[in-house]
């Protein structure tokens, strides 16, 4: 090797030690690739916060799948399309919802009969998403665009007053003036 | 930018116009109750500003509208409110206002002539006509006074009056060009000083020679420079905005602009005349001409006819049915709505109402089959779309080539329907499929709001579960320094 080739390859060598670093130094700071996977699972899950997939929401859920914790079949209010949209992403076989963890129902928010509210606060920590208004002893109310119609607020009430109706029932829309 | 393409796309159909228009405009009997919808369709509403027993006079304002994108309803006759609600007897009509006809057609105190429009500043102009209730008769209902402030805020350059009607059936601007061109041609001028429009022309079909005449008659006996006729060729949809605005001024709206972009603006004729009546004699958007016709109705007719009349009445006063008409539909046959029921009060939408036999109907027993890409879809898209591709995407859910072969510049005509040798219901699938599309919009617009809401939840939980373990543990701190000082 002649010696003129010298510092062509120690410039070569200091570049790729450079650009190596870089990249190191890059990869540090980059987000985990797990935590972008969770966030894009999570931007296909509908929101619906319900924990009918047995974790407390729907991020935790897609945390779950990202990780390889659970099949990404266990989300009745996402449906079909979710389970496909999932599996697309994923790039594995598409899969019905199991219907061990719920039917796909039509959308549908809860409706306080406010007659037979008590006023006893139960039901408001039980919404994931506020959708409740009230206050100890004052009739409750749900603001019907925001419930995402999880029924977690059912079970609470101790006196029943609680029903789900399907979106399109004229009795809800007489109720809001919506 | 002109001269997209060398042959005129679209279709030639048979009209269907000459049963209606053997006679002048006709008026038509006051109902005795009127109902007016609330409903504007688009999820357009209005709210009632009047009382259940409330007395009523002639052109009082009953309903505000809820946003600049509709239109103030205005009595049609003089009475009582009867009630305010779901109207129960008209599955699907919703709200409506009944107002029971005393009868006297007494004027309410603000149904009085304008001030002259020249005297007021186009800003006063427009305000009128906002108050005066006045909305596109084409069918879209858009407000007129929005349109015209939108246009003026644009400067735009050319007012193009729309009287092309080019659907079958429908007739009314037809006769109203021909009784009334000088409230079209009146209506043009006011609109030119409320839009600020340096010129308007005045657009129809050839195969209306007689309103050309009155208006051309119109249009010579105010010599205004301003104003122009233009007589297109007869062929559907030359009336379709677009289609019509690119026909007359050479200029093509692009696609996801609207006309003010391109310094255009549309307006029906009906609703020019509507506002140089309303200039005239104060009246606000209490009626409307529409074509009664239909081999089912006894004598096919324009009438002029209050809104909220039920269009049984109307067809009552065309002579009422003979026998049993197979289909009913307001709108002309290829873009018209199936009336469930001849209780449907008349809207200020309706520009025609069909009582259909056999006799009009083109036998549509054929059964759907494969599409077999011959494209003649496409060469009669008036939209440049080609059907066949976007049928593709429908039947295999694909957005993104929907996208890309413009689902939304589609204007449902039905002119790929009437072609297709397959039968295809193309336009209903395109509908369906928009409507799939927007829900499917509003559930992510949904789901994202859901999320902010979950995280917000979630972390209000955990600064109350910090809050509660300080506490706690203060408690625990206080509690043994407590013992610690008194040990």
């Amino acid at each position: 090797m002649s010696t003129e080739l010298l510092p062509l390859v120690g410039g070569a060598i200091a570049l790729a030690l450079v650009l190596g670093g870089l990249l190191g130094w890059a990869a540090s700071r980059m987000p985990d690739d797990v935590d972008g996977l969770v966030e894009q699972i999570n931007a296909l899950l509908p929101q619906t916060q319900c924990g009918q997939c047995l974790f407390p929401g729907c991020r935790p859920y897609a945390a779950a799948i990202a990780s390889g914790q659970a099949d990404f079949d266990r989300c009745p209010p996402g449906g079909v399309a979710t389970a496909e949209a999932i599996a697309r992403l994923l790039d594995r076989p598409a899969k019905a919802p199991d219907p061990g963890y719920g039917v796909t129902k039509p959308r549908q928010v809860a409706w306080i009969d406010e007659a037979r509210c008590t006023g006893c606060a139960r039901c408001l920590p039980a919404c994931p998403v506020d959708a409740i208004v009230g206050a100890p002893r004052l009739m409750h109310t749900v603001i019907a665009p925001q419930c995402t119609g999880c029924e977690l607020c059912v079970a609470p009430c101790p006196v029943d007053c609680i029903e789900m109706r399907v979106v399109g029932d004229a009795r809800i829309s007489r109720q809001t003036g919506s | 930018m002109a001269a997209r393409r060398e042959f005129a796309p679209g279709i030639a159909l048979e009209t269907h116009k000459q049963a209606a228009m053997q006679s002048r405009i006709a008026p038509a009997p006051a109902p005795a109750q009127a109902f007016v919808l609330l409903d504007q369709g688009d999820g357009r509403h209005t709210v009632p500003c009047v009382r259940v027993g409330e007395r009523v006079r002639l052109g009082s304002p009953i309903a505000c509208a809820d946003t600049d994108a509709g239109a103030d309803l205005h009595a049609p006759v003089a009475g009582r409110v009867r009630s305010i609600g779901v109207l129960e007897r008209v599955p699907d009509a919703g709200h409506a206002i009944i107002i029971d006809n005393d009868g006297s057609d007494e004027r309410d105190p603000g149904f009085e002539p304008l001030p002259p429009p020249e005297t007021l500043p186009p800003g006063e102009l427009i305000e009128l006509i906002r108050r005066g209730g006045i909305a596109g008769l084409g069918g879209a209902l858009f407000p007129t006074a929005t349109k015209l402030a939108q246009a003026r805020a644009r400067s735009i350059a050319h007012l193009v009056l729309n009287g092309a009607e080019c659907e079958p059936w429908i007739c009314c601007d037809d006769a109203l060009m021909r009784e009334a061109a000088d409230d079209v041609v009146r209506g043009a001028q006011l609109m030119l000083r409320a839009s600020g429009a340096k010129r308007g022309t005045i657009a129809i079909e050839n195969d209306k020679p007689q309103a050309g005449e009155a208006l051309g008659a119109a249009l010579a006996a105010v010599g205004d420079a301003r104003l122009a006729l233009v007589v297109l060729p007869a062929v559907y949809p030359a009336g379709a905005e677009r289609q019509l605005l690119t026909a007359v001024t050479g200029l093509e709206v692009p696609e996801g602009a609207r006309p003010p972009d391109i310094g255009l603006l549309s307006q029906n004729v009906g609703t020019a005349a509507a506002v140089a009546r309303l200039a005239r004699t104060g009246e606000p958007l209490i009626r409307r001409v529409v074509t009664i016709s239909g081999s089912g109705v006894a004598r096919p007719c324009n009438m002029d006819a209050r809104i909220g009349t039920p269009i049984a009445e109307l067809i009552g006063a065309a002579g009422g049915y003979t026998g049993t008409p197979r289909r009913l539909w307001f709108g002309g046959s290829m873009t018209g709505r199936a009336l469930p029921d001849d209780a449907w009060p008349l809207t200020r939408a309706m520009n025609c109402i069909v009582a259909a036999t056999d006799a009009d109907l083109v036998s549509a027993a054929s059964v759907e089959r494969p599409c077999i890409r011959c494209g003649d879809c496409a060469r009669v898209c008036p939209a440049g779309l080609l059907p066949q591709e976007l049928h593709r995407g429908v039947r295999s859910h694909d957005e993104s080539l929907l996208e890309r072969y413009g689902l939304a510049d589609c204007i449902e005509c039905g002119c790929c329907d009437y072609v297709c040798p397959s039968a295809i219901p193309l336009v209903e699938r395109f509908r369906q499929e928009r409507v799939a599309m927007r829900e499917r919009l509003a559930a992510a617009s949904r789901a994202t709001e859901a999320r902010l809401h979950f995280e917000l939840h979630e972390r209000r939980a955990a600064d109350l579960e910090a809050s509660r373990r300080r506490e706690f543990e203060d408690a625990r701190r206080r509690a043994r320094d407590h013992s610690a000082d008194g040990g």
